[in-house]
């Protein structure tokens, strides 16, 4: 498959690792912040390949991971109120909330549907019009210009049956939160590319500028993200730190213009709660005034509840690096794929997951 | 959930454009990359293309692969 | 049939209608099977001495016709094809329908006619039925059981607990065909293609395979959970490490599309007419040439090897040269594929 099959090449990807092995280091602490690199790292072979020369740390980039149990419970309540449909990305149905999940709900009879992209929920509403169809938005910078356009579609075509539930967040406020909290002592930053694509480098400058951490955009392929380690490697101890871009077929530095454009008409900035860190200021969106009127909470009574955190699930740690899968007393045990119990577990990027089916290295 | 994958645009359509991939083809929204024609490859993301692929910096790219998997031997 | 063209709840009465059922559109279809239109309570069947493998497995596919096939092809083959997993001859097979009131009697009839053929190409004798119908919304259109008797030569000894260190691990075909053909035909994921079903029975391919060599240790196909399942299974059965190399298995370019576009794991999707054979060494080489002499093992190729007695599980050695161990999918992922 063009564009995708020549950068899993296993000649170049040695060759890389090679590279890597050779250096001398001083086993650095890179955090790849997107839950796709996790995947990408753990299923390659790439953690296993550079155990001992690299620390690779996982981040909170992962919007089911970071949706907090309070958040869910408003989406719970959405789905409960008398004709509506909740549409929703698939892995969201499994993530526990405080004592319930969409899934659950669904088969308690609850109208919950997944759906692939946007436009699904924009069609379902044309197609019931005595429904209130619900698009349950969550997810980073990539996804977010696809709410835009169903909500500047849904006011162009003047629909009165469809609203979202605003749980986006942004990616950068999250990496500046975890530099102030200095929990971990980073020396690089492996930047999600789609989201990049988005996006432009400018808004990682700070990072390089204000704590002299470089950071490398990175592709999701074997060879990308081996490439995009070799220039943190290869970034000079005491040169002016740098935003780089490997990904550079897909990653310009202006990013898409017209898809931040349509995300600026429809949403403003606020502050999100995220599973595991808190209230991150200005870190989340909110329909303008102009489109209020497809703001779910707007339209009905969504009780606020409060924030619940399973004890023992130390998924707040594994999001901001400071703690392992492996040293959570219930990782493959209490908490399963089968049986989650909290949400790194549940979505198919979250750190625990991916280390559950991928990271189980021969040892 | 950042996922998204490399496709051939073989026609497009107003705002909509049909492409293909691996053998599939697939109608997918075009309206966050107005400047992408026939022929171009993008990225899909949730039923949407969210960027242009950029055939030389792809082949520059290749090209520092091929020529390090060369020295490496 | 003259008063109606749609399956009423009379049907499955067991009166007059039911009867009208068996005559107008059952009977006839199986016009080469003497032993069903007995229409005893029990079929009487005669088999030689020796042992017999039995079988049964329900076919729930949603949605009942997809590309390459349906539901009556998939009923016979998949119940077929668990019998020639431990080297029986299938001969004779029993099929059960549950209707839902409704169902369009043409429907029925197409159905019929897809498990007549599988029949017919197989040799296996439909001996005995069942039919119940049930009320609207009770259940989806059409759920059907099959149950096949085979016998099982007696130089043969073909179980998942066989694999011994060493054994070649060959694959028939392309992976994932079926799962992708099904869900490609569900809402959402409407992308056009040549994605086809490779739903087919396989006895003649493991009568062609035990005629060469009686060394073949484990057959398995790979249905629910795919091939990370199979092999999973045989490595706990067998108390075998098994090794797996990601760049020989074979996968049709679409289905690997697919897969990429839906974010699924080929490994875990479920093929229909595809087996995953554990071979001694020495053997795999002539196994692998005959089977390539079927159209249903031209793809045939080695895909790893059992390494070690001890440590049951499967290792995966990725394409860049790593490996990590390859798990067991997480639960139902794809309802109703089969």
């Amino acid at each position: 498959m063009k564009y995708l099959d020549e950068f899993r090449a296993r000649g170049p990807a040695e060759a890389l690792i090679e590279k890597i092995q050779a250096r001398n280091t001083d086993r650095p602490n890179f955090m790849e912040v997107c839950g796709t690199h996790t995947v990408a790292i753990l299923k390659s072979g790439i953690k296993e390949r550079l155990r001992g020369k690299i620390n690779l740390i996982s981040g909170p980039g992962c919007p089911v991971c970071v949706t907090s149990s309070q958040d869910v419970d408003k989406a719970i309540s959405v789905a409960g109120i008398d004709g509506a449909i909740l549409t929703t990305f698939g892995d969201m149905i499994r993530v526990p909330g405080t004592s319930s999940s969409l899934e659950k709900e669904r088969a308690e009879g609850r109208d919950i549907r997944v759906i692939y992209s946007t436009m699904d929920a924009v069609a379902m509403a044309e197609k019931n019009p005595s429904k209130s169809v619900v698009l349950l938005a969550v997810g980073f910078e990539t996804t977010t210009p696809t709410i835009a356009y169903a909500v500047s579609l849904a006011y162009e075509r003047k629909l009165s049956n469809f609203f979202i539930l605003s749980l986006n967040k942004l990616i950068p406020p999250a990496m500046s939160a975890l530099l102030e909290m200095g929990e971990i002592n980073l020396h690089g930053f492996i930047c999600p590319g789609h989201v990049s694509t988005i996006i432009g480098p400018d808004p990682y400058r700070f990072i390089s500028r204000d704590y002299g951490i470089p950071c490398v955009i990175a592709g999701f392929e074997a060879t990308d993200i081996l490439q995009a380690i070799l220039m943190l490697l290869s970034h000079q101890e005491g040169a002016e730190s740098r935003v780089m871009i490997q990904y550079k077929r897909s990653v310009t530095e202006n990013g898409n213009p017209a898809a931040l454009g349509l995300v600026d008409e429809v949403f403003e900035r606020n502050d999100a709660r995220w599973r595991g860190i808190g209230i991150i200021p200005e870190s989340g969106l909110k329909l303008r005034e102009k489109y209020k009127k497809y703001d779910v909470e707007d339209r009905f009574d969504i009780p606020q509840g409060t924030d619940h955190e399973p004890s023992d699930c130390i998924c707040g740690r594994i999001l901001r690096g400071i703690s392992q899968p492996g040293d959570c007393k219930l990782f493959g045990k209490r908490c399963h794929p089968d049986h989650p119990i909290g949400p790194c577990m549940v979505s198919s990027e979250g750190t625990c997951a991916a280390h559950y089916f991928y990271g189980r290295e021969e040892r | 959930m950042c996922v998204a994958i490399p496709v051939k645009v073989i026609r497009i359509k107003d705002k909509k454009g049909l492409i293909e991939f691996g053998g599939l083809k697939k109608e997918i929204e075009l309206s966050l990359t107005p400047d992408v024609r026939t022929g171009d490859y993008v990225l899909l993301h949730a039923g949407f293309a969210i960027q242009r692929l950029d055939e030389v910096e792809a082949k520059e790219t290749l090209r520092l692969l091929e020529e390090m998997s060369e020295i490496s031997g | 049939m003259k008063d109606t063209d749609k399956v009423l709840l009379a049907h499955g009465g067991g009166g007059g209608l039911s009867y009208q059922l068996i005559k107008d559109l059952i009977l006839p279809a199986f016009e080469q099977h003497p032993i069903l239109k007995e229409l005893d309570d029990a079929a009487r069947v005669s088999v030689k001495n020796g042992r017999l493998a039995f079988s049964t497995d329900s076919f729930v596919v949603k949605p009942m016709f997809f590309p390459g096939g349906d539901i009556g092809k998939l009923a016979l083959c998949g119940t077929i094809n668990d019998l020639a997993m431990v080297g029986a001859k299938p001969m004779y097979i029993s099929v059960a329908f549950i209707i839902e009131e409704g169902l369009s009697l043409k429907t029925l009839g197409k159905v019929i006619e897809s498990m007549e053929k599988v029949a017919r190409l197989t040799g296996v004798q439909v001996v005995t039925g069942d039919t119940k119908v049930v009320e609207k919304g009770s259940l989806d259109q059409l759920f059907i059981n099959t149950a096949g008797i085979g016998s099982i030569d007696d130089d043969l000894d073909i179980s998942s607990s066989n694999a011994k260190v060493g054994d070649n691990i060959i694959m028939s075909g392309t992976i994932g065909d079926h799962g992708i053909a099904v869900l490609s035909q569900r809402e959402g994921f409407e992308f056009q293609g040549n994605l086809l079903s490779d739903c087919a029975p396989l006895n003649h391919l493991v009568s062609r395979m035990t005629e060469k060599t009686k060394n073949i240790h484990v057959l398995r196909d790979p249905t629910r959970g795919g091939v990370a399942s199979a092999l999973n299974e045989i490595a706990l059965q067998s108390g075998v490490e098994i090794l797996l190399k990601e760049a020989k298995i074979p996968i049709k370019e679409e289905v690997r599309a697919a897969c990429e576009m839906l974010g699924l794991d080929p490994l875990h999707i479920p093929s229909e007419g595809r087996l995953v054979a554990f071979v001694s060494e020495e053997d795999a080489g002539s196994v692998i040439e005959t089977m390539r002499e079927d159209p249903l093992g031209k793809d045939a190729s080695i895909v790893g090897q059992v390494v070690s007695q001890g440590n049951s599980r499967v290792l995966l050695e990725t394409i860049i040269g790593a490996k990590r161990i390859l798990t067991l999918p997480k639960g139902e992922l794809l309802p109703r594929i089969c």
